[in-house]
């Protein structure tokens, strides 16, 4: 057993100067912020699955809600986060050769290692921002109930999601936007949709091909098809139009399913971001030779313990957030 | 630090001549494992997403094992977990396994239970 630590006396048991860890003092506190860090990620996690499973019939499905490339048009469910996971265990690689190139002291490896590490963050936190716009825009559009529930639309000759936009009815309505010159000075009002309730209402009357989809997850792990008749029933329920995402509704479903995404997603990229300013401090320190003055480059493993902390957690949010 | 790194990895099975051949190796090993889970999460095989063991989909739980895998090797050889004594490992690894398994599985029971409740309850949510 290498954990022991066995001393000739009792004096220098409590004389100081042991090391029981092994560890030097900054690796230690670093080594607590991240276990303290990680059960903060976990309790947020835990609480998505504690929402998840109270919802468990209605939650939405990831692969129907994340399915953008950039520069690409179609359906590619899953690519491009696999794509954000693989250019941050890349980075990760990168942070551990440069901590490795410190301790044979080599300079410039280090600065080259440093600057990839950079770019590798720079690149997913640029990604996980054009993830968050594409996720706020929305695609389809759907109809929130009175009770607000979600309601989507199908093209029931196709099989694929019908967009508000495409079938709404054209209809001369006077829509004014609530802004603060026109009505209560004090207060903006929301931002109006792109077309109006009574717009989706006529023009889905008047398309026989298109059919509501319910948040209700069916046997075969699909969202439920309404008929015809159904839907038109379902369809008096409808009180607004919902395009995109924020944080009090979406229209990929349950509300909480935006507000984990945002919240999640958005700590583990602020933590990126602030990795990536860290790291831009030390790979400047590496130039200016710092630690090679110092005579050992432990600096750069404390980052790199950092940096791979939230490669860890991006594992496992891109598991529960995308894959379960 | 002393420069003395463990440059086995899988028990044993998997030698290394040096640790940046290790670090390329678990990188290797990394993006196979999810590749694995991209795949699987596309195409969803229907005989993993049919049967459920303790009331998840198989489909799921190896995507959780899968992912305990990834975040071993990225601590352990990463984080140079491997190379550290094994009284600071346990500290690190085993306090934030405890606790973490322990609220998720008051969060996810409770959650059950609500499910239940909005379910058969007299209790009326979609209208």
């Amino acid at each position: 057993m290498d954990t022991t630590v066995t001393t000739g006396n009792e004096e220098n048991v409590w004389g100081g100067g042991n090391r029981p860890l092994g560890a030097s003092y900054g690796k230690l506190m670093m080594w607590f912020f991240i276990v303290s860090d990680a059960l903060t990620f976990s309790g947020f996690l835990a609480s998505y699955g504690f929402s998840r499973f109270k919802f468990i019939e209605t939650w939405p499905i990831a692969d129907e809600v994340f399915t953008h490339v950039p520069f690409f048009h179609g359906n590619y469910p899953m690519i491009y986060v696999a794509f954000m996971t693989f250019i941050l265990i890349m980075s990760s690689v990168t942070m551990v050769l440069a901590v490795d190139a410190g301790h044979k002291m080599k300079q410039n490896a280090v600065i080259w290692y440093m600057f990839l590490t950079i770019i590798g963050g720079a690149i997913f936190v640029g990604s996980q921002a054009w993830e968050w716009a594409t996720f706020i825009k929305g695609d389809f559009g759907a109809l929130e109930t009175k009770g607000g529930r979600i309601l989507q639309f199908v093209n029931a000759e196709t099989g694929e999601r019908a967009a508000v936009t495409e079938f709404a009815a054209a209809l001369q309505e006077d829509r004014v936007a609530d802004a603060r010159d026109k009505g209560i000075w004090f207060s903006d009002g929301e931002t109006l949709p792109s077309v109006s309730l009574n717009e989706v209402i006529e023009g889905f009357r008047a398309n026989p091909n298109i059919l509501i989809r319910t948040e209700t997850i069916n046997e075969e792990g699909e969202k439920t098809l309404l008929t015809r008749e159904e839907s038109l029933g379902r369809l008096k329920d409808a009180v607004r139009v919902v395009e995109g995402a924020n944080l009090i509704r979406n229209e990929y479903g349950s509300r909480l399913f935006a507000d984990f995404f945002f919240f999640i997603t958005g700590f583990h990229g602020f933590h990126v971001f602030s990795g990536v300013v860290i790291n831009v401090i030390i790979f400047f320190n590496v130039i200016l030779g710092t630690y090679e003055r110092r005579g050992h480059y432990e600096m750069v493993e404390k980052v790199g313990l950092y940096w791979h902390f939230v490669d860890l957690v991006w594992v496992f949010v891109f598991t529960f957030f995308y894959l379960v | 630090m002393a420069h003395a790194h463990k440059l086995e990895i899988f028990r044993g099975l998997l030698k290394f001549k040096s640790n940046t051949q290790k670090i390329w190796g678990v990188l290797i090993f990394l993006s196979i494992v999810t590749a694995v889970e991209v795949v699987l999460g596309i195409f969803k095989p229907p005989s993993l997403v049919k049967t459920s063991f303790l009331d998840m989909k198989l489909l799921n739980w190896i995507f959780i094992i899968l992912t305990l895998v990834k975040a071993y090797y990225i601590a352990w050889d990463f984080m140079h977990l491997r190379d550290e004594k094994s009284s600071l490992r346990r500290a690190i690894v085993w306090t934030p396994i405890f606790l973490v398994c322990y609220l998720v599985m008051i969060l996810l029971f409770e959650a059950t239970y609500i499910y239940d409740i909005f379910k058969n309850g007299f209790f009326a949510w979609n209208f």
